[in-house]
């Protein structure tokens, strides 16, 4: 595995305890390990602190009063926002037991009152360490995800497994792209670039799907998955509608400027998926995988042959709710499917919603 | 007299890690809070207040033990004990000598600190 920068690099630490003695013994050590470090006097003034402020980790005393260290560590990993700071519990050697509770409560690792220097920067070092990984994972998963998804996935804990889970996955790209890069600037063909990807995230994320790949002009996109989603095909139909009103309304500010209009494809198919983190540590993304999401991927493709703008599959179109309406074509044989498969189009036009 | 109420290893090294100038605010903390431990110590018995009296008599033993003062850690560990379980009665003498010790300690810690300038 490929280690992350280096763990033992200074850190904003957080010492909590009402012993003044203990804070300022704490703090120097620290201090002297190239620490910047903060003092908090009870739990509930620490919380304060932690809220208002930004910790890379914090030491936390057991017994104070006002707010102690359990209830500390409860409101700690109670809250999405602050359960990701390393807490390492500071208490005299004959507390071992309540120390094995506060780990089961999620603190990090404990250190024994009075401090050996040493067992300090190896204890800090590593926590801060871990703390990091756990940063870069999460700035990983916000790269794809809504930030929901990634609060989700790192509560339920990051793992490159695959599992199976009813999804519905979404190919789409522009037409005829090649002809268009060929016909203007580089630099325009990125801004164009750029601009179509983010019209494509606002209109999928507004329907809770997440992009998970982008190659040149095309992207996939899952709906259903990492979190269940009841309508993830209805909320995959209803942000293929989205994207193409977007791109009408992008299209007339181009005309208006004179410069290229663009057309885009969009195939949708429902139904069994295997999902997973693929890839490295280092490098991972969350993606699906299997029959649905070759049908997904041919039915875009089709949308050239047809002339209809999005096209979905039968699982897909059983289930939308009344209120959008698909219309049969002609069953097609796919390519890599050995029957033909009924194909529905939807009318582009309706309230995505 | 100073060799029996501090573990002179313990607070040498307590002063190499930490430097001389630092060792006398640490000391000056200690000076400051044990007083009003000692004063939350007797609220918390005449009170019966187990938990009160167990939060103090625990910050008195960590800090304590750090200085090397380890008869009067041991003391307020047995303080601790007591409160933890809930048994204040009868605790009182131990409380008294848990002051006389720290006074004597108090003592022994200035002389060590004045003893090089």
């Amino acid at each position: 595995m490929p280690r992350v920068k280096s763990g033992s690099g200074p850190g904003r630490l957080l010492v909590v305890d009402d012993n003044k003695v203990n804070r300022l013994l704490l703090a120097r050590g620290l201090e002297q390990q190239g620490h910047q470090v903060d003092l908090a006097e009870n739990g509930r003034v620490a919380l304060e602190m932690l809220r208002a402020s930004s910790y890379d980790l914090v030491l936390l005393d057991l017994r104070m009063p006002e707010m102690d260290g359990y209830q500390v560590l409860g409101q700690l990993t109670g809250d999405v926002d602050l359960r990701d700071i390393p807490v390492i519990i500071t208490s005299a050697l004959d507390e071992l037991d309540e120390v094995a509770r506060c780990i089961e409560m999620g603190a990090e690792d404990y250190l024994t009152k009075p401090l050996n220097p040493v067992l300090l920067k190896a204890r800090i070092g590593s926590s801060l360490e871990k703390k990091r990984l756990r940063d870069g994972q999460r700035e990983l998963i916000r790269k794809f995800a809504t930030s929901e998804v990634a609060d989700e996935l790192m509560a339920k804990g990051f793992s490159l497994g695959g599992r199976y889970v009813d999804a519905t996955a979404m190919f789409s790209d522009i037409r005829s792209f090649t002809t268009i890069a060929d016909s203007q600037s580089p630099a325009d063909t990125i801004e164009l670039l750029n601009t179509y990807y983010t019209l494509m995230f606002e209109a999928i994320g507004n329907h809770h799907g997440i992009v998970n790949q982008m190659v040149g002009d095309g992207l996939m996109a899952i709906f259903g998955a990492p979190l269940p989603q009841e309508d993830h095909c209805e909320q995959a139909v209803r942000a293929a509608l989205e994207m193409i009103e977007l791109i009408e309304l992008f299209n007339c500010d181009q005309a208006a400027q004179g410069k290229t209009q663009i057309r885009i494809g969009i195939g949708i198919a429902s139904g069994q998926v295997i999902a997973g983190y693929t890839g490295t540590l280092a490098r991972a993304t969350y993606t699906c995988v299997g029959n649905t999401v070759n049908l997904a991927a041919r039915l875009e493709n089709h949308t050239k042959l047809v002339g209809e703008p999005i096209l979905i599959d039968e699982a897909t179109q059983a289930g939308l709710g009344s209120a959008i309406r698909a219309e049969a074509q002609e069953p097609f044989q796919l390519k890599g499917f050995a029957q033909a498969v009924p194909i529905y189009s939807v009318p582009t036009g309706q309230e995505p919603g | 007299m100073s060799e029996r109420l501090i573990d002179l290893p313990t607070y040498e090294n307590l002063k190499g890690m930490m430097g001389e100038d630092f060792i006398g605010e640490l000391l000056d903390a200690y000076f400051e809070d044990s007083p009003r431990l000692i004063a939350q110590l007797r609220q918390a018995l005449a009170d019966r207040d187990a938990d009160s009296f167990r939060t103090a008599a625990h910050s008195f033993k960590s800090t304590s033990a750090s200085f090397g003062a380890l008869n009067l850690a041991a003391i307020a560990r047995a303080l601790e004990q007591a409160g933890k379980e809930g048994a204040l009665d009868g605790i009182g003498p131990r409380l008294e000598e848990l002051c006389a010790e720290y006074g004597q300690v108090e003592l022994a810690l200035k002389e060590l600190r004045d003893a090089k300038g």
